[in-house]
């Protein structure tokens, strides 16, 4: 297994788009904290970005990533070696080089501006999603066979996650306004991993005028601290939920 | 070695395997023969791992393959496309399934990288190589590991004359050794001397499994290739 991811991370660091990738998000880290002179202002509007860019980068690299990798896979099934084991390498190899990107890219400026919890917290959800979307990816082109079509459907999954579902969320809550929506919005915002990383580091931050409603609700029911671990929980199975699906179809499909 | 029972395997509606039930054995070298589309591929990846079958399990020295995957360290596989991954070297290629097969360099069988001259040619990357040098490499990754099985899917086509020559004396040498040897070919005439067995296939089914000595009694034909014509002839 080793060695697959070995290969991996090689041809991955061969094509440079990750490489770029976190350039491009050092260079934003050092000029918002130097736009911003309130380092905390800083972190929030990594924040903001952050929490686009990072689902948009690791969803299109790791699914044309895998459709580029199709021979590959294809060569490497009729080895000895095991369908899951295989699978895994390509997404351990793709998260780490995702994740490493942006713990390097983003990590630098965050600790050189603000070295504080919340830093960290963004930090670590930043990795988080790249693994979620890495895994959603993964789960995205085992099911398509077809490339234009698998990235579309990255795209679209992508769009709903940071766009379309707050849309939903809005209008459920202007139309349902005279009932108590409290516990349903949990619910729903267990079911977005974008909005549920924005709950975790703004109960790290602590500004309950930027908290939003989800985070706020977040914040009353669970209190800060065990809301993160619930926050935390759910994005950890965000994880392994369509890594386990993707992995079911892989180990039937044939090539 | 390899036993296949009921495999079935449907793509939609398209049975592209109908109810296979055959035994190979070491020694043996069987020729896969029937129309385009009869099913000789996607038997072949069946006996890979890398197509599923619907119901029917195939066995590799008495251990169902679907819950095994180290058989396949004892298969060498010429795929009839031989896909590879654009921007690697052939010497990545082939470094690369060393380390995955964990051979020592002493058991390899690099006979036929010297034949093809792929020395002289080891650092083009694989999307530059034409479809025959691909081939060539194809061939050259089947049989380096020395496996006990060789599954050769196509193995002289796209290939030129001198090289399939050297091919064809690498699979009686190869055959000399005991080994089961499995071929699809079109070429029949490529096969006469090669073969002991022969599976005839036709929309999936498999249609006869016999000793080329039957079959050339049986047709009263010398040549594989007319005795193949024949059978297609009395099948219509």
């Amino acid at each position: 297994m080793g060695k697959i991811i070995k290969y991996v991370m090689l041809d991955i660091l061969r094509n440079r788009i990750v490489l770029a990738y976190m350039i491009f998000l050092a260079l934003l880290g050092f000029s918002l904290f130097n736009i911003n002179d309130n380092p905390s202002k800083g972190l929030l509007s990594l924040m903001n970005v952050v929490l686009i860019i990072v689902p948009l980068v690791s969803i299109i690299f790791a699914s044309i990533y895998m459709y580029n990798s199709a021979e590959f896979i294809e060569l490497l099934v009729s080895q000895p070696l095991k369908r899951i084991n295989l699978w895994m390498s390509f997404f351990i190899g793709l998260s780490l080089s995702l994740g490493l990107a942006f713990f390097i890219g983003c990590g630098i400026p965050v600790l050189l501006f603000a070295a504080n919890a919340t830093g960290i917290m963004i930090i670590g959800v930043g990795i988080l999603l790249s693994m979620i979307f890495t895994a959603i990816a993964l789960l995205a082109t085992v099911v398509t066979r077809d490339k234009a079509k698998g990235i579309g459907v990255s795209i679209l999954i992508w769009l709903y996650f940071t766009l379309i579902f707050d849309g939903i969320i809005l209008f459920l809550l202007f139309q349902f306004m005279d009932y108590p929506l409290e516990k349903a919005m949990i619910g729903f915002s267990i079911l977005n991993p974008v909005d549920l990383s924005r709950v975790l580091i703004l109960l790290k931050m602590d500004i309950s005028a930027m908290m939003g409603v989800t985070s706020a609700v977040f914040n009353d029911v669970f209190g800060s601290s065990i809301g993160m671990m619930v926050a935390l929980f759910i994005l950890l199975l965000w994880v392994f939920f369509p890594l386990w699906l993707s992995l079911r179809k892989f180990n039937r499909k044939d090539l | 070695m390899i036993i296949a029972t009921n495999v079935t395997k449907k793509f939609g509606k398209l049975t592209a395997l109908n109810d296979i039930n055959t035994t190979c054995n070491k020694g043996q070298s069987i020729s896969l023969i029937g129309p385009n589309g009869s099913g000789k591929t996607t038997f072949i990846k069946c006996l890979l791992g890398m197509v599923v079958p619907d119901s029917g399990f195939i066995t590799f020295n008495k251990q169902n393959i679907s819950h095994d995957w180290k058989y396949r360290e004892q298969i060498g596989y010429m795929p009839q496309i031989g896909r590879y991954p654009d921007n690697m070297s052939i010497a990545q290629i082939l470094v690369m399934m060393k380390d995955i097969r964990k051979k020592t360099s002493a058991d390899l069988d690099e006979e036929l990288i010297e034949a093809f001259e792929l020395n002289k040619i080891m650092d083009k990357r694989m999307r530059t190589l034409s479809g025959g040098t691909r081939q060539k490499v194809s061939a050259a990754l089947a049989f380096l590991f020395n496996p006990e099985v060789l599954i050769l899917d196509e193995p002289t086509a796209g290939l030129d004359p001198l090289a399939s020559e050297i091919l064809k004396d690498k699979i009686r040498k190869v055959k000399k050794e005991g080994k089961l040897i499995l071929i699809t070919s079109h070429v029949l005439s490529d096969l006469d001397d090669i073969i002991s067995e022969i599976m005839y296939m036709q929309d999936g089914q498999l249609v006869f499994h016999k000793t080329w000595e039957l079959l050339k009694k049986d047709t009263g034909e010398e040549k594989l290739s007319r005795a193949i014509a024949n059978v297609m002839k009395s099948k219509l």
